[in-house]
């Protein structure tokens, strides 16, 4: 037995959230992308409950534009903790005409997520989906609640949200709405990683430094891969990269890196002077990109 | 590493967000291509210096107008601790905001335009923390390049503030007054030369400075019950743990703990954090206890020391900030939502409205967004607490409108 616990902020705050959810709704849900955020929820979530299991299932919305070494992460994870997994496909949605794919150089699926992801609460009935968001992120979400309520389309009404004092959290909806919750809201980029290094958790080989093929656009490292549409005088050159942030292949950029090891990710963080959504092409878009896709359901 | 959280008020024009943008610019918190976009925008709107408050303000509305509207979260951090700033706006019509971001902060700062002093919006700034108790108040002197960087200026502020002060009732607080520009960023993270006159701490200094024992207040160890572990595995058949968060107090094992409102007594026999045993749990950590004998403890009940009870009651006095556009009328039905228990409650009787510039109190049988009154409220059921003053976490409650389930307003029992 130890002397004594002391306390980490953040993390002390993730749990207590995660333990609210279980007491406030019926049917949560942890939305998992097999990216670095939402690996970090589900070692917060086994703490929150041990020495009981995770008491809800994970969903994946996928894109089927995914880094295979994600998707073979995810089921390894699922796997070993005994998790359940709920996979739903944006091509379904494709396929019965819900929603019209993207054409052209900087077509994505990442805006296709969220008829997907809609989809499957209202399948499931999921009343709370939780999610690796961080307010440090991208501006919109700076102002995103820890519960935020969804109305029966999925909307954030951002102009008039529920106050959040102390750690009071009101989860209370009407039949059809959803809340998403976001226990990780508080921490940096940094705070993730760090703890990842601290809890020596697992994450997927792409985040550490590899040798890929890919080519230039704007500034930026893109994959070479069928998912990701490529002019004909971008050529494809090979590069030793990683990845800071995971998300579809089409709307993630790589980083020049030769950071093979947690510890040396965590030193590279420390000293960069670009932000992670720095290498999103999703939020380039425009200034508001991120607010607007919040608006419509996007998580 | 030390976390520590801050709230930022100011009015409208006294340049809080570029306060903001200039500590994370000088912390180097601000990444190059945050920065690019900022010059960009500011280019855009032909301004001849750069617009931090585009690092802060994060809806369209808000960059349309130039103002704040909701509580913005910002994070940077030294090498020596974290910090997040909650920046909430100034308008008084954005009272319940600036309510909101001083309850989770432990240091708040107040930004006063040296041209214009103290005013209307610095009296209600301070009255709030006062009122929510936050320990540490900077007073931060603002635009002093426009005012030729006059010690006299800032003097004549500061011995205002400090009139406003001496009708304080929470004397634990402790008021610090920096002369600063945001603008030339003089005192803010560094001493540019500006006012030689002032030997004090920049802000940043002063922050660093600042010990845990400076900005929280200890009070008697609470644990409100989230929920019951029960694996109902082989191997933890009869485990039975109880999850929470502690307040107040740290917490030790063979502690005599009393559970209410069973008053059911017991002692600590385990506190699990994951997958380690602790003798002792440091105030603040979320852990599961197991206590000596099997008893009926469920979600909303709270495990306190035997020796240290609260107060258990169904009739409570209570200062209330009202945040609802439907006013808090007396014959109302609400949720009180305190720690984790939530019990149907009717409002009793509304007293008054609290003017927020200290000048007392006015009649009133009813509350509007964004006043702050005396609330009497009878609950369904008694809960247990303490008076806000003493213990912060366990005298706090908010009310959840019972038909919008909105989040209406947050009270501080007495």
């Amino acid at each position: 037995m130890s002397a004594q616990l002391k306390t980490n902020a953040l993390e002390s705050e993730a749990i207590y959230i995660f333990r609210e959810v279980i007491s406030q709704f019926d049917k949560p849900v942890l939305l998992f992308s097999g990216g670095k955020d939402s690996i970090t929820l589900v070692r917060l979530a086994q703490k929150a409950f041990f020495p009981a299991k995770i008491p809800f299932p994970l969903l994946h919305v996928d894109t089927g534009h995914n880094f295979p070494e994600t998707i073979e992460f995810r089921d390894k994870l699922v796997a070993e903790l005994g998790l359940e997994l709920i996979v739903r496909n944006v091509q379904d949605a494709i396929d019965q005409g819900k929603v019209v794919e993207e054409t052209g150089k900087y077509s994505s699926r990442n805006s296709l997520q969220t008829t997907t992801l809609l989809d499957a609460i209202e399948e499931f009935k999921f009343d709370a989906c939780i999610g690796g968001a961080r307010r440090d992120e991208e501006k919109a979400r700076a102002k995103e609640r820890i519960f935020s309520v969804r109305d029966d389309f999925g909307q954030w009404d951002e102009k008039n949200q529920r106050p959040e004092l102390f750690d009071l959290l009101n989860g209370k909806i009407e039949n059809g709405q959803n809340v998403r919750v976001f226990p990780i809201s508080n921490w940096t980029e940094l705070d993730v990683w760090s703890y990842i290094e601290q809890e020596q958790i697992e994450i997927p080989s792409i985040y550490f430094s590899h040798k890929r093929k890919v080519f230039l656009r704007d500034g930026m490292i893109w994959s070479h891969s069928p998912f990701v549409y490529q002019e004909e005088n971008e050529e494809i050159v090979e590069r030793i990269v990683r990845f800071r942030t995971v998300g579809d292949m089409s709307c993630t950029a790589a980083v020049d890196s030769y950071a093979a090891t947690i510890s040396e990710v965590v030193g590279e963080i420390r000293s960069s002077t670009i932000s992670e959504r720095g290498a999103r092409i999703d939020d380039k878009r425009s200034e508001a990109a991120m607010e607007k896709r919040k608006q419509q359901g996007y998580f | 590493m030390e976390v520590l959280k801050i709230a930022t008020a100011g009015s409208v024009d006294d340049g809080k967000s570029t306060l903001i943008g200039r500590l994370l610019y000088d912390t180097q918190s601000l990444t190059t291509d945050k920065l690019e976009a900022i010059e960009k925008s500011s280019k855009q709107k032909g301004y001849d210096y750069l617009d931090f408050s585009l690092a802060t303000d994060g809806l369209v509305a808000e960059r349309e107008q130039g103002i704040t509207i909701d509580v913005a979260h910002i994070y940077f951090s030294t090498a020596k601790k974290s910090y997040i700033i909650a920046d909430t706006p100034g308008h008084v019509e954005y009272t319940r905001n600036m309510v909101t971001g001083a309850s989770t902060s432990q240091v708040s700062i107040i930004l006063i335009d040296a041209r214009k002093g103290v005013i209307e919006q610095t009296y209600r700034h301070f009255f709030i923390n006062n009122l929510l108790r936050v320990k540490e108040v900077i007073v931060a002197i603002n635009k002093m390049d426009l005012v030729d960087y006059s010690e006299e200026v800032f003097n004549k502020i500061k011995a205002d503030f400090e009139a406003l002060n001496a009708k304080s009732t929470f004397k634990e607080q402790n008021v610090s007054y920096i002369p600063l520009s945001a603008l030339t960023g003089d005192n803010v993270v560094e001493s540019l030369g500006g006012m030689p006159w002032y030997k004090g701490q920049t802000i940043l200094e002063h922050l660093e400075a600042l010990e845990p024992a400076d900005v929280y207040e200890k009070g008697k160890a609470r644990f409100p019950v989230q929920t019951v572990i029960r694996p109902k595995t082989e191997e933890y058949h009869d485990f039975r743990g109880y999850a929470g968060k502690l307040y107040g107090n740290n917490i030790k094992v063979g502690d005599a703990v009393t559970v209410l409102p069973s008053l059911t007594e017991s002692v600590v026999t385990n506190i699990h954090f994951f997958d380690k045993q602790f003798e002792e749990a440091a105030v603040g950590s979320s852990i599961t206890i197991e206590l000596e004998n099997d008893i009926n403890v469920t979600r909303g009940d709270m495990i306190v020391k035997s020796s240290e009870l609260p107060k258990v009651e169904k009739d409570i006095n209570t200062t209330v900030c009202w945040m609802d556009s439907k006013k808090l009328v007396p014959g109302a039905k609400y949720f009180v939502q305190h720690n984790t228990n939530r019990v149907l409650a009717k409002i009793d009787s509304v007293k008054n409205v609290i003017a927020t510039d200290f000048s007392g109190t006015t009649e009133a049988s009813q509350l509007a967004i964004n006043e702050i009154g005396e609330v009497n409220i009878k609950l369904s059921k008694a809960i247990y607490f303490d008076a806000y003053n003493d213990n912060k976490s366990n005298g706090a409650f908010i009310l959840i409108d019972a038909t919008t389930n909105t989040t209406a307003g947050v009270g501080f029992i007495k």
